[in-house]
């Protein structure tokens, strides 16, 4: 594929396209990974959401 | 299932983990038919093989303009219905709309010098969409700032509606003022006026781009719903041990 005289646009262009993608999906895998974690480690301490106690039996 | 039941958290979580898989192998499949067909596009017979930067610069711009539209619905969701998930879409969508928002500025420029002999001018397309990714900024550091989500909410959510004004104005800018940026020639009435050949791969990595942003934006959701729930048990705990 010949891009021309202005290859070094286009090709900086599909770079910088990578790159946001490829950090948006990493921000949504991380920011993930860290607030399982978190819910995780709260529950494993004995703490549990208000909406889990009510639904709890007596 | 009735629509109103996915406005309860959990039910969308439950969804989220059902449909993301999906998402991704059709967001997959979608930039390999994208991507593929952008490759195999001819030249234009003007302006050369730099054509192919239209290929993310007009999918960028589309996504910057729908997200900034989606946060408005979510903001009148917000304000008006008290919607449980609406500021949570909110708030999820701005950063990827600034990410799209910046690469359409980006690629824009990287089109421009080539074509036009400069990476910027003040013109009114160019601004206005500049001054959309100031604002998604702003948002941003809203959300940032104001600790309680629901307060945030609310002032985010009158921020977005007056925002919502820039988006005509960067869709009829170059129509209302005399700019360097082309006249539209993809989203107009009477149809487009791009060639056949070039219009396929373009609605092509639209499609992808637009399964990637849905994607993205449920994941961000369902990331938004499990902070909320941590803060909520953190509090609860801090409660706990006061008492």
């Amino acid at each position: 594929m010949n891009l021309g005289p202005h290859a070094a646009f286009i090709l900086v262009s599909y770079a910088a396209a990578i790159v946001v993608v490829v950090a948006l999906i990493t921000w949504v895998i991380v920011d993930f990974r860290a607030q399982r974690r978190a819910l995780g480690d709260l529950e494993a301490h004995g703490v549990t959401r208000r909406s889990a106690e009510i639904k709890e039996p007596a | 299932m009735a629509l109103i039941d996915l406005a309860n958290p959990t039910r969308f979580l439950v969804l989220a983990e059902r449909v993301l898989p999906w998402l991704m192998a059709a967001t997959l499949f979608a930039f390999a038919i994208g991507l593929t067909q952008s490759a195999l596009a001819p030249d234009d017979y003007q302006q050369g093989a730099t054509v192919k930067i239209m290929f993310l610069h007009v999918p960028s711009a589309w996504l910057g303009m729908f997200c900034w539209g989606l946060m408005s619905v979510a903001a009148l969701g917000t304000l008006v219905w008290r919607h449980p998930l609406a500021d949570v879409a909110a708030k999820a969508a701005a950063p990827i709309g600034a990410a799209f928002t910046f690469l359409c500025l980006f690629t824009g420029a990287m089109w421009g010098r080539p074509m036009w002999g400069t990476y910027w001018v003040w013109d009114a397309r160019l601004t206005s969409e500049l001054i959309l990714l100031i604002m998604y900024f702003g948002v941003i550091a809203l959300w940032r700032t104001v600790e309680n989500p629901s307060d945030a909410a609310r002032v985010v959510a009158i921020v977005t509606l007056v925002g919502a004004i820039d988006l005509p104005i960067i869709k009829f800018s170059v129509d209302w003022w005399n700019t360097l940026h082309q006249p539209e020639s993809v989203f107009r009435m009477g149809g487009p006026t791009i060639d056949k050949s070039l219009l396929v791969p373009l609605f092509a990595m639209v499609i992808a781009f637009t399964l990637l942003f849905v994607t993205l934006h449920i994941a961000a959701m369902r990331n938004e719903i499990l902070r909320r729930r941590v803060r909520g048990m953190l509090m609860l705990q801090a409660r706990g041990q006061e008492a």
